[in-house]
């Protein structure tokens, strides 16, 4: 102890025993410390990524420019607006260098083609990250509470989703989550309130379940609760993992609180004729497009047809046969809000497709369920769990309000802070990997959450974490004036006389008009302006795809000759276009100069036969309508706005705007109008 | 001073051991059960999807014999570029003698050569296919072209989708037809859709598409006939000496 105390007395003397020897040695060790920081500089990370560069160009054709617009030091970007600041350039020192797209090495790659310049949006607003960090460390795998670590590409259509509400060609992905946010009932549950400030809702309304001991039985309704991907492969409803009791108890309350519906339990299943034809069932299930919305899984295990409706692989499982009948009958008096249309059937039609559809069985579907009676105790604890559960969210049920607030509010899911996060062992510490395992195994989150397993694929799943990450705190606070409004479905319904009637053919559920409806069909806002009164008449009466390439979707609907009047005198008085000048185009009849001087510029100039038929022997293009009967369908008025611009009439057609000068315009004109495609002609082909 | 060379022994073994704990965790813990001499490709090459996700159909590779019959318990392993992921990376085949592994892209969009290998029985079989990630521009690309030019372009029909290929008297190039697309610098390629066929003495069936496209869409699906072309496009760029 005392060597110890004599040593290091010894070496204070020795030090600091003379001032002048003291004076520089403190001089000496201020030196020293302030040196520090450059050194520390020279040997920091980014200095050596600049290096690097350096060394990257000097050997390349272009090396004087690169180096001439290299810029050494710190890089920032800084958008007070956004709440942007990153130094991500000053490592990422290609970004801007078309001349690098071979490099492939990080971080000096140039940066793909995107539609937005580096300087005026930064990187962290679609990249994430934490933008001011000089080390690599900290600005990309941060995982302190309120950082943001870099985000996995396969997420990055997120970052277009916090400024565009609206729908972008280029970001399918984010489409496509945004979509399935309203389809799969999340919006349901969740309160998503877009940037936008429109509260989503939900676009695939399932069933209520009001009535619903008349469609089916006690035993469908347990064993489709229990998994409901057993009896129809694209459904759409969770599995819930109920218990055998739970599901038998919610079985018997869904079966004790619905009530009879007038028109099902009354109708008496009309019998069909013992020698009726076994293929007049198939053949009316095809003449009535059902396919177009039903699909069928077929021998291959397959699915043929639309998903608008639900699938009818097993629907002989499912319905009884009365309240199947009532339903092909007049799907609305079950329930008006159905996208179905009413048909119009013949009675022996109606039970014709009752008995094709009731034979749709899967035998092996539903056996070995065995219900006991339903006990007062049973209802109850039924009715207990549709109410945790919250079944109500989704569908109707007597004697269950639809919940509030049932699950977190969705709104600001993208920048949920990670220390409000539990995570799964093993699981990246992240934000998007804590929403994809989420939305993977909700239940293994803990016991007794309530969000169900939905069946999604990969790519699904990718898709919801990309919409969900886009509601983040930027997108909900940034500047209305930065954002790109969504284009809100307008509320549209056609009025009067013909709005009833369309309103029980559902044409909304395949046409859009003005702003309301569904993209399977073509738009008939402007159908009035399109086409003739005559031709829209005959095409209700019968109607026949206009496109060879095209399978036909639109049924016939047995309308009576008043009805059909009815509709189109609305169609052609209502759907005008206000942009189409009538002066403009050729009268209806013209010269025969003129009608020979359109046909060769049909053929030569503009070589419309590529994707249209007029003259079926030569012509084969299959792309386009066929032309044959152009003259009695459509307006001279419509095909003179249509050659000048087929876009502004329907955006996204596929037929270009070829500039094609006025005169052009009204020859062409005047030569398809000429097409009058007579019967006798069609007799020929 | 006698404990140092001990010391030194124990720091020794300690990395060793470190070292040999991240070398056995590396390698497969897959047991093979039989070893083929060749592999082949079953399915899966050729598939496009967008920077860092999931292919749509999965990679699926077969592994045979001297005689060509297929293999089963052979240990496959795949490997690609970086960040081309691989679930799982490495697996044994199947009863009928197929490895199959689902494909995660990496960030840089192109061509991910992506190769499976078996160890065989004298020496490692390999097979390398090529994926192709599509960035932000090519994606927007691939759009556009499926709704304005694959109608007639692909010579591909589906009932969903007929292909107009076969009706046109002048037969237009698929876009992965590389021998003669690649010929073609961007500026002839643009010209083509901005005007149409004529502007290059070419068919007229191919209409303009520069007052619908815009110039941005139109640049996307150049980018995209250069990712899909077939042999693989280069731009004939500055040659870098060295």
């Amino acid at each position: 102890m005392k060597t110890v105390k004599q040593f290091l007395s010894s070496i204070w003397r020795a030090l600091f025993g003379d001032t002048m020897r003291a004076f520089g040695i403190v001089s000496g060790l201020l030196l020293i410390c302030l040196a520090i920081a450059p050194t520390k500089d020279h040997f920091s990370e980014w200095h050596h990524y600049q290096n690097g560069y350096l060394s990257l160009i000097h050997d390349r054709g272009d090396a004087i420019s690169l180096r001439r617009k290299f810029q050494p030091g710190i890089q920032q970007i800084w958008l007070p607006e956004l709440g942007v600041v990153d130094r991500c350039a000053t490592c990422h020192e290609g970004l801007k260098e078309a001349s690098l797209a071979d490099v492939t090495m990080q971080p000096l790659r140039k940066h793909p083609v995107i539609p937005h310049p580096i300087d005026r949006y930064g990187c962290v607003i679609c990249h994430r990250g934490q933008g001011p960090a000089t080390t690599v460390q900290e600005a990309h795998y941060s995982e302190r509470a309120g950082d943001d670590p870099v985000l996995p590409a396969r997420y990055i259509e997120s970052g277009c989703g916090q400024c565009h509400q609206n729908e972008l060609t280029g970001t399918p992905q984010l489409n496509n989550g945004r979509k399935m946010l309203a389809q799969y009932g999340c919006v349901s549950c969740h309160l998503i309130k877009t940037p936008d400030g429109i509260t989503m809702k939900s676009t695939d309304v399932p069933p209520s379940l009001e009535h619903i001991a008349d469609k089916t039985t006690r035993e469908w309704i347990y064993t489709w609760i229990k998994n409901p991907q057993a009896y129809a492969v694209s459904a759409t409803m969770p599995n819930y993992k109920l218990s055998d009791a739970d599901a038998s108890d919610i079985s018997a309350y869904l079966m004790s609180s619905s009530t009879p519906q007038a028109g099902d339990v009354d109708a008496t299943v009309i019998p069909l004729a013992k020698n009726a034809d076994p293929s007049a069932g198939p053949s009316l299930y095809g003449e009535s497009f059902c396919a177009t919305c039903h699909a069928v899984q077929n021998d291959a295990g397959n699915l043929v047809g639309g998903n608008v409706g639900p699938e009818l692989t097993r629907i002989g499982n499912k319905a009884k046969p009365a309240w199947l009948q009532a339903w092909i009958e007049n799907p609305h008096t079950y329930n008006s809000a159905t996208l179905m249309p009413h048909y119009r059937l013949t009675p022996q039609q109606v039970a014709t497709l009752t008995s094709f559809l009731m034979n749709k069985t899967d035998s092996d579907y539903g056996t070995n369920v065995h219900l006991t009676a339903a006990t007062p105790a049973a209802v109850a604890r039924g009715k207990k769990l549709v109410a945790t559960l919250g079944c109500a969210a989704c569908h109707t049920i007597n004697g269950v309000n639809k919940p509030d607030n049932f699950a977190p509010e969705l709104s600001r899911v993208g920048s949920k802070p990670l220390a409000q996060l539990i995570f799964l062992p093993g699981m990246e510490h992240t934000l998007p990997s804590y929403i994809a395992g989420k939305i993977k195994q909700p239940q293994a989150f803990g016991p007794g959450l309530k969000m169900p397993q939905f069946t999604l694929t990969d790519e699904q799943r990718d898709a919801l974490t990309t919409a969900l990450l886009a509601l983040d705190e930027r997108s909900q606070t940034m500047p209305d004036k930065l954002r790109v409004h969504s284009v809100e479905p307008t509320t549209y319904e056609p009025a009067g006389q013909a709005g009833k009637l369309m309103a029980d053919l559902n044409c909304l559920s395949c046409h859009r008009i003005n702003g309301h409806g569904s993209d399977m069909a073509p738009d008939l806002s402007l159908e009035g302006s399109s086409v003739q009164s005559q031709w829209l008449d005959n095409f209700l009466k019968n109607p026949n795809t206009l496109r060879p390439a095209l399978t036909r979707r639109m049924p016939r609907f047995n309308l009576s000759d008043a009805d059909r009047k009815t509709l189109t005198d609305y169609m052609m008085v209502v759907y005008q276009s206000p942009t189409i000048d009538l002066d403009k185009a050729p009268p209806a009849v013209n010269p025969p100069a003129m009608v020979e001087h359109g046909r060769q510029l049909y053929y030569s100039r503009y070589a419309c036969q590529s994707c249209h038929i007029i003259d079926t022997k030569v012509d084969k293009g299959y792309i386009g309508p066929t032309l044959t009967q152009v003259g009695s369908r459509l307006t001279p008025a419509w095909i003179y706005a249509w050659l000048k611009n087929p876009q502004e009439l329907r955006p996204g057609t596929m037929e270009p705007n070829q500039n094609i000068s006025d005169d052009d315009a009204r020859a062409m004109t005047a030569y398809l109008m000429t097409l009058k495609g007579s019967g006798k002609q069609e007799g020929k082909q | 001073m006698t404990r140092r060379p001990v010391a030194y022994a124990v720091l020794l073994l300690m990395v060793a051991g470190i070292g040999c704990r991240h070398w056995s965790a590396s390698s497969s813990a897959l047991k093979p059960t039989a070893a083929g001499t060749a592999i082949v490709l079953s399915s899966g090459d050729k598939q496009m999807g967008a920077t860092g996700t999931v292919l749509p159909s999965p990679l699926v590779v077969q592994v045979n014999d001297d005689q060509g019959t297929a293999v089963t318990g052979a240990l496959v392993e795949f490997q690609g570029p970086a960040g081309v992921r691989f679930d799982p990376a490495a697996v044994l085949t199947d009863s009928s003698g197929q490895a199959t592994t689902n494909v995660r892209l990496g960030t840089i969009a192109g061509r991910d050569l992506v190769s499976a290998t078996t160890p065989g029985k004298a020496h490692p079989a390999t097979v390398q296919v090529a994926e192709i990630a599509l960035g932000y521009q090519q994606q927007l690309g691939s759009i556009l072209a499926d709704q304005f030019c694959n109608r007639c372009h692909d010579p591909e029909s589906s009932a969903q989708r007929v292909s107009n290929y076969d009706n046109l008297a002048v037969k237009p190039h698929a876009f992965s037809d590389g021998g003669t697309l690649n010929k073609m610098s961007d500026a002839d390629l643009l010209s083509v859709i901005q005007h149409g066929g004529p502007a290059l003495s070419r068919s007229a069936l191919m209409p303009p598409y520069g007052k619908t496209l815009s110039p941005a869409d139109m640049q996307a699906i150049i980018a995209y006939i250069r990712v899909v072309s077939d042999p693989p496009y280069s731009p004939a760029g500055t040659v870098y000496g060295k």
